[in-house]
């Protein structure tokens, strides 16, 4: 006994050094998975409000670009408009599927293994985990943490990131991932090999997960192998660029907890 | 005594700040965020009792990854750099029994200056990227990263010793 307190005592300083450094691995192999980074994230007030301070610097340098992309979008809503019988509007709420809300990306990083965004809506907003995030040029992410004013993003660009998508012109559909490599480049596995697909293809969500809607644009086909039995690397040029990044919408299915339920019951 | 703990207290904050909402935000080519606020390591003073200096190398990271999202590879590996920072000290210096109570880094000759400040920022570098990947498949990448975004730290750390030295004389 008295050597292990004497053996405590002479090394406490390697032992509190080991200690440490076993929290922080700890830390971090929690945070690789989905929806049990609890503590270590920049959902708290404070840090969420020094972020908002600091893109509010920071945003100038986007707001041509930000412009450009809401006149865009503006414009493919007016040909929409147009293309609907005139000024028949949907009054019945039962057939509105999905819910937006927008929000401005206060942090983002792309550069790393696992990225995350930060956003500045939160519960109060209605925000709740697994809701969508896409902008008018693609999807960005899934909300992984929430507080009551911030929420933060798992990025498409991320290990854990695993979204359903699907072939525009066809209906066959794959799992987007991301190998960790290019922020412009995206992964598409599990594409069975009757799938008739071409270079410049383009690559939506498909409607099988509730998470996301049918037909939100992510990217087209940039390369592939192909061999007798599977296509291989897959290589999705994403629409977004995901380096710079100004509002999004987060994207809440409304009837979410009916199918949840409706799943649970089986 | 006070006033020491003031100005690390008052430095932890002015690095933490400047490293998450500016120096985050760079993306030197494309993808080099230079990590400053390994500068805290260089000033803190050194003492006999390095229990503290664990303990508060730790918190750094850590408040470094609560706002990047990171879990808690920043912490990881400043408590790393920190714990190793005495011992290589010791061994650049030559000598066991230097008073380092009278020790200043800015008083040491450049190259011993630019070493010791290159060996600890690669060490931190390495478990940096080590921990962020995780995987021994990517030690290529880890390497590559950790050399690139290493040279702009040390860059930064140097020029800015430099610089609170010259802010200390001017104040005394």
């Amino acid at each position: 006994m008295q050597q292990i307190a004497y053996f405590i005592k002479k090394y406490n300083y390697f032992l509190l050094f080991l200690l440490l450094e076993f929290i922080s691995v700890a830390l971090t192999i929690r945070s690789h998975s989905y929806h049990r980074s609890k503590f270590i994230n920049s959902t708290y007030s404070i840090t969420g409000k020094l972020l908002d301070i600091s893109m509010s610097i920071f945003e100038y340098g986007h707001l041509k670009s930000d412009n450009f992309r809401l006149a865009e979008e503006n414009a493919k809503l007016r040909t929409l408009m147009d293309t609907y019988s005139k000024g028949e509007i949907i009054l019945d709420t039962a057939k509105i599927k999905n819910k937006f809300v927008a929000a401005k990306v206060i942090q983002n990083s792309y550069t790393k293994q696992n990225n995350v965004l930060t956003i500045d809506k939160g519960q109060s907003d209605g925000i709740l985990e697994d809701m969508g995030v896409a902008n008018s040029s693609g999807i960005i992410g899934i909300i992984n943490n929430t507080s009551a004013k911030y929420a933060t993003v798992l990025s498409v660009l991320n290990e854990n990131s695993k979204i359903n998508a699907k072939l525009k012109n066809n209906n066959y559909f794959g799992t987007l991932t991301w190998n960790g490599k290019d922020h412009r480049y995206s992964q598409l596995l599990d594409i069975q090999r009757q799938a008739n697909i071409k270079i410049g293809d383009t690559v939506v969500t498909g409607g099988k997960s509730i998470v996301f809607p049918e037909n939100i644009p992510i990217g087209k086909i940039k390369r592939f192998d192909a061999s007798n039995k599977n296509y291989s690397n897959i290589e999705i040029e994403l629409f977004n660029d995901m380096s710079n990044l100004g509002f999004v919408y987060v994207i809440e299915n409304i009837d979410k907890k009916e199918i949840l339920d409706l799943r649970n019951n089986d | 005594m006070t006033r020491d703990t003031l100005n690390i207290a008052f430095r932890f904050l002015f690095l933490v700040l400047l490293q998450n909402l500016i120096l985050n935000n760079i993306y030197f080519f494309g993808y080099i965020n230079p990590n400053l606020y390994l500068l805290f390591i260089f000033l803190y003073p050194i003492e006999t009792k390095r229990t503290n200096f664990l303990f508060v190398s730790f918190f750094l990271g850590l408040t470094i990854d609560v706002f990047s999202n990171s879990g808690g590879i920043n912490a990881g590996a400043t408590v790393a750099t920190a714990y190793l920072s005495l011992p290589i000290l010791k061994i650049l210096l030559n000598s066991q029994d230097t008073d380092f109570k009278l020790f200043k880094l800015s008083n040491e000759p450049f190259l011993k200056i630019l070493v010791y400040v290159s060996l600890l920022t690669f060490i931190h570098h390495i478990f940096l990227f080590s921990f962020e990947y995780f995987s021994t498949q990517q030690i290529g990448m880890i390497l590559y990263k950790a050399f690139t975004t290493s040279c702009f730290t040390i860059v930064l750390i140097v020029l800015s010793i430099y610089l609170s030295k010259k802010n200390i004389a001017t104040n005394q």
